[in-house]
């Protein structure tokens, strides 16, 4: 098993969020977790990256057979794991490359590899770029700086296409997407999907998931999955409302 | 496993070693502590100086007995001892220096470990450098390139008693000896520093250097250097210094004066790395400098690119004043500050001419204990019409024990004139960091990376030889600053 979240507690500021959290993911799946806001579904995302601030008083997170609960957020990072994030930062004066190569070579240090080569790195940035549709004059701009909502989606699609992670968190992606982008930041995602790689799809609407076709659909409610289906169980969510999923916590 | 305790990422402030720390073991000397017009006279003498010098330094001499120490900048000066304080110090030099076989091998090995060749055939990079330790210059290069252009670049020394009517036209011109107690100081006892003349038409095909080191104890530094460019002539003017770890504080009060003529430009970058103290505030340069040029002539430019990281205290205002019509001011800053450093630095622009016009740009950092203040004039004389000023002036934070401010005066004489000002204080984010944590990217390389992108703009005017070497230094100097 490639990921696996056992009885996950985790609060902020002495407040309890996730609430036994269980999720398990193999090689190749796409799930999708869903559910209302104040769920939770940011604070899982976080917990999983290793963001500081987000105290984890019970449970473990297995990846790739370790327990990574200790690891630092880039470590992390380093070790495959990728979080699209709902509102990515501006970094004024970085530019893209600058940015995306210093993230590289911080991998390839990890790894024990050498830096980059320029001409290989700028012939990625080009075949990447191209598969979320970015020109190449977005690349020579700082990070997030001035991007409208759609760019900045892209932008972290490509991100992700370039540090090619093994467990990728989509949080919230399809959030300030015009129906073009989303088509664009879709298509991405599925080139990039294989059999080795997982996907955790986190959304509020059924409305990603016709372009993200999951294997696995989760609802989340007040800290923990109430509910697990396959794809039709985000289609009756969509029907039935989150009023439904308040009912089935009994 | 993370090394930071959750939650005080920007707490803890610690120290990065100073690389140039150590010290030259080399026979040196000496003048007896303390200032008096006996001492004057004394420096003079050892100059070897002629009459008028010794009448400019005893003027300056007399006038700054009436002046005190000036306490208007955001700086807390501990009490400084004039009498405590070593005026003169020099390598001692066996003879005249006719090849480098003859200079002192310890002094050509401490400039080696600054990363200074004063070997011309090792130089790659043809970059003309006046080595300056203490009081006195070392050793000035490439002097066979600079004679066939017309080109005098020399110790201020040597430009005395080579070019006294060139140094006495300009000297004190820009920095007269009243400006200010610490240039009515420097003018009573500097020691040495560099003479630089461009003649008429003449665009200088390599950059000039100037390298400061202090290395005695007790002693204070107090150079001077005088650049002009004459009609038409081009310019571009690097300065670097660096300071043995001490625990005193030593003083430096230098000044720079620039003179443009008409359709002359000079761009003057400095990357100041003076000793910074140690993380408790021990220890330090007291940098207590005036630098000014004047766009005398129509269509002239002065630019200051400035990159300030060391210094216990820094004082500093590059000017310019634009006398010429269509004349050019330009001042690009980065000034950093941690643990205990106190920086009060900015610019003047005084505007005369008509149409004339100047930026500023000044980004200051701060981490640790330290306080970083920017002061700036903009002033537009009645009869200087349709000028511009665009002033940018940005701090950033990194953490909550230290303090950013910003002192901007504008007077404006006329209603032809446009003047812009846009100011920013803005921190570091838990969001931004985080952001390139997740990229894989660590706390130390996320800062480097920020930060060197908030002076992006400033680090672009820098030329290629210093630019590397100032974005190695931003990430150096706030190495350790979180966490």
């Amino acid at each position: 098993m490639l990921f696996s979240i056992k009885n996950l507690h985790v609060s902020i500021g002495g407040k309890e969020i996730l609430k036994g959290f269980n999720l398990d993911v193999n090689a190749g799946e796409i799930h999708a977790i869903m559910g209302p806001n104040g769920t939770g579904k940011s604070t899982l995302a976080a917990a999983i990256t290793g963001r500081e601030g987000y105290e984890i008083t019970e449970g473990e997170i297995w990846y790739k057979g370790k327990n990574i609960i200790d690891m630092s957020a880039e470590e992390r990072a380093n070790e495959g794991i990728f979080l699209s994030f709902q509102y990515p930062v501006e970094i004024p004066g970085v530019s893209i490359q600058n940015f995306m190569r210093t993230a590289i070579n911080a991998k390839r240090e990890y790894q024990g590899l050498p830096p980059v080569s320029m001409v290989d790195f700028l012939k990625t940035m080009k075949e990447k770029q191209a598969m979320v549709e970015i020109t190449d004059k977005l690349q020579n701009r700082f990070v997030n700086v001035g991007f409208s909502g759609g760019e900045k989606k892209k932008n972290e699609i490509f991100q992700m296409a370039m540090l090619e992670p093994q467990l990728a968190i989509l949080d919230e992606t399809d959030s300030g997407l015009d129906i073009d982008a989303l088509r664009i930041v879709a298509n991405g995602v599925n080139q990039l999907h294989t059999n080795d790689n997982a996907f955790i799809v986190i959304t509020h609407y059924q409305r990603l998931l016709d372009y993200i076709v999951p294997d696995f659909v989760h609802v989340m409610y007040d800290g923990r999955i109430v509910k697990s289906g396959d794809k039709n169980l985000a289609l009756e969510l969509e029907a039935k409302g989150y009023e439904w999923v308040k009912g089935l916590m009994g | 496993m993370d090394s930071n305790p959750k939650g005080n990422i920007i707490e803890e402030v610690t120290n990065k070693d100073y690389e140039f720390g150590f010290v030259t073991d080399i026979e040196t000397e000496f003048i007896p502590k303390g200032l008096n017009e006996d001492i004057v006279r004394l420096i003079s003498k050892k100059k070897g100086e002629p009459e008028w010098l010794l009448e400019f330094r005893l003027k300056a001499y007399r006038h700054w007995l009436t002046l005190k120490q000036p306490d208007w900048a955001h700086l807390d000066i501990p009490h400084i001892d004039y009498q405590d304080i070593i005026y003169y110090a020099a390598p001692k030099k066996r003879k005249e220096l006719q090849s480098l076989d003859e200079v002192d091998p310890e002094l050509l090995d401490t400039f080696n470990k600054l990363g200074i060749s004063l070997d011309e055939q090792k130089r790659l990079s043809g970059v003309a450098v006046d080595a300056v330790m203490d009081s006195t210059s070392v050793k000035t290069t490439f002097q066979d390139t600079l004679t066939k252009y017309g080109i005098i670049f020399m110790s201020f020394n040597e430009a005395v008693k080579q070019h006294p009517e060139l140094v006495k036209k300009y000297l004190g011109t820009v920095v007269p000896h009243t400006d200010n107690f610490f240039a009515a100081l420097n003018s009573a006892v500097f020691s040495d520093g560099s003479f630089c003349y461009i003649p008429k038409g003449v665009r200088c095909p390599i950059e000039l250097s100037t390298y400061f080191r202090i290395n005695a104890a007790n002693t204070g530094q107090f150079e001077r250097t005088l650049i002009v460019a004459d009609e038409g002539a081009y310019v571009s003017y690097m300065e670097g210094c660096t300071a043995p770890q001490r625990d005193e504080n030593q003083l430096h009060a230098a000044i720079v004066e620039i003179i443009a003529e008409t359709d002359a430009e000079v761009k003057y970058s400095t990357v100041q790395n003076w000793y910074p103290g140690d993380k408790d505030g021990k220890g330090g340069i007291f940098n207590f400098v005036t630098k000014r040029g004047i766009c005398r002539g129509d269509r002239s430019k002065i630019s200051w690119t400035q990159v300030e990281t060391g210094s216990a205290i820094t004082w500093k205002y590059p000017s310019c004043i634009l006398k010429g019509d269509n004349s050019i001011g330009e001042f690009y800053s980065v000034a950093v500050t941690n643990n205990h450093q106190q920086a009060d630095t900015g610019t003047k622009m005084i505007h005369i001419g008509k149409n004339s016009r100047s930026t500023i740009i000044s980004k200051g950092i701060s981490a640790g204990y330290s306080q970083n203040s920017y002061r700036g004039l903009v002033r537009i004389a009645p009869d200087a019409t349709n000028c511009r000023n665009f002033s940018q002036c940005d701090s950033l934070l990194l953490g909550d024990k230290c303090g950013a401010h910003t002192f901007p005066y504008v007077q404006c004489g006329n209603d032809s004139s446009i003047l812009e000002h846009e100011a920013t204080t803005s921190k570091i984010s838990e969001d931004q960091l985080f952001y390139c944590n997740q990229r894989g990217i660590g706390r130390e390389k996320a800062i480097g990376l920020i930060v060197n992108g908030y002076a992006k703009d400033v680090l672009n005017k820098l030329p290629m030889e210093f630019a590397v070497e100032a974005q190695k230094l931003l990430s150096i100097t706030l190495e350790g600053s979180v966490g």
